[in-house]
């Protein structure tokens, strides 16, 4: 059977991983190209490179960089940040990604779901969704969780399946930083809606987050963290032998 | 020399930056003779199936690929290019593949249960079923990266390696010097490359 997927994020701006990292070993530790290498040795599953460059030239350094990463990274590369256009999904697929995550893209242009689809395949297109509980009900926000669309997540969450999205990033405003753990009730609520991966983002501070969700929800398919990684309070490779050990499957 | 066969389907980056990593010169080419002389050939292909073989014929590349395969040298499809060695597939239609391994490719969601995603994405690991100097480097339960929503079938006689996914998905496949992978070894790690490296250390002839 398909194993549970770790999956490290990278920020990148200006050609740069922000946010700082912090690994022994590495000669540049901001370079999206040895901390690709890195996480490709250390086990990681998958890599997602986030572009949250503002200008066009830090787009096409990050383009650039993208290039050079996917050279020397043999795992799947998923890109995300600035996805607008069809166009933008050729920009970055011809320079080796694997998979191209949208958020604010499909709120500006619900139909882009349906057009990357029918041209690169559903495999291809990933939905990723900043949702936070307002009152009793789970909403998208936009602008890396600023602004409140007044969208009901679900069900959005299950029209940009409909429309062809492969994928679903979860990325829970209200558990992201605070490090005590996925958003349990609400991934189970998205794996209960939808027939794709489901990956869950926000809210992992050690280890035993990880197990955490992949027992109270056997259907859920990856867990994405950034700094934990970064900073090597959790290495990818205890990880994954602590999940093997409580027999949850990995790729070891 | 490592020839990529470029119909126009798919991103060969990864796969040529890929033999470049375990030391092979690599080339992605439609040109005959290039092809013809090189050590070893690699059929790509992602996509559809109907889409892909039209492309190989309008080329002309198909009988190249026959003609080659039956003078004995090494060639593996990748993906949808090992789909195309088979008989038939039934995606969406039914088309003729190359007949190079006795078999047909079908749909997976009509043969796994409605509970399991489709497509198969992910790392899966492989079961060894027979061994073969492609796994040299590598042993059984290591995994690879899989995405596909068609798989072969009725091919028993050549199945080297299978990953379960609600059924046995045949994931590598061989009959002499022909040679095919389901998953992606480009995106596989260093399974993947071992694989390839094997491959590309199989005798020439």
């Amino acid at each position: 059977m398909i194993t549970k997927r770790i999956i490290p994020c990278l920020d990148v701006k200006d050609g740069r991983v922000v946010k700082g990292v912090n690994f022994q070993g590495l000669n540049d530790v901001s370079s999206p190209i040895e901390l690709g290498k890195f996480y490709s040795d250390a086990g990681a599953d998958e890599l997602v490179f986030y572009d949250i460059t503002a200008s066009s030239d830090g787009r096409k350094l990050f383009t650039d960089i993208l290039c050079e990463v996917a050279r020397n990274v043999f795992i799947p590369l998923t890109v995300g940040g600035g996805i607008n256009t069809v166009a933008d999904f050729e920009r970055v697929l011809k320079c080796g990604a694997d998979k191209v995550s949208v958020n604010s893209g499909a709120i500006k242009n619900p139909d882009l779901i349906s057009e990357a689809a029918k041209k690169y395949g559903d495999q291809c297109v990933v939905i990723s969704c900043d949702v936070k509980r307002v009152g009793d009900q789970f909403r998208v926000f936009a602008k890396g969780g600023r602004e409140d669309t007044g969208i009901e997540a679900i069900s959005w969450i299950k029209n940009c399946v409909d429309s062809g999205a492969g994928e679903v990033v979860v990325n829970s405003i209200d558990t992201d930083g605070v490090k005590k753990g996925f958003d349990i009730p609400l991934l189970k609520k998205v794996c209960e809606n939808v027939n794709v991966p489901v990956i869950a983002s926000g809210g992992a501070g050690n280890i035993q987050h990880f197990i955490d969700l992949f027992k109270a929800i056997p259907d859920i398919d990856a867990g994405l963290a950034a700094s934990i990684f970064h900073f090597g309070e959790v290495k990818i490779e205890d990880l994954k032998k602590q999940l093997s050990k409580e027999n949850i499957l990995v790729r070891l | 020399m490592i020839a990529i066969i470029d119909y126009g389907v798919g991103n060969l980056f990864s796969l040529k930056s890929s033999f470049a990593k375990i030391g092979y010169d690599v080339i992605v080419t439609d040109d005959e003779q290039i092809i013809k002389n090189a050590d070893k050939v690699i059929l790509p292909g992602v996509g559809a199936f109907g889409d892909a073989i039209d492309k190989l014929r309008k080329s002309g590349l198909d009988k190249l690929v026959i003609e080659l395969a039956k003078a004995g040298k090494p060639i593996m499809g990748i993906c949808l290019g090992m789909q195309l060695l088979f008989d038939k597939s039934y995606e969406y239609g039914e088309y003729d593949g190359l007949g190079l391994i006795k078999g047909n490719v079908v749909s997976m969601k009509e043969r796994v249960s409605s509970s399991l995603k489709i497509p198969h994405i992910g790392w899966n690991p492989l079961k060894i079923q027979k061994d073969s100097p492609l796994f040299k480097y590598i042993k059984n339960g290591d995994c690879v990266y899989f995405v596909h929503s068609f798989c072969a079938t009725d091919c028993e006689e050549s199945v080297l390696a299978v990953s379960e996914y609600g059924i046995d998905v045949t994931a590598v496949v061989a009959k002499d010097n022909v040679f095919g992978c389901q998953f992606h070894p480009e995106k596989s790690g260093n399974v993947g490359l071992s694989i390839l490296k094997a491959f590309c250390e199989l005798e020439t002839f």
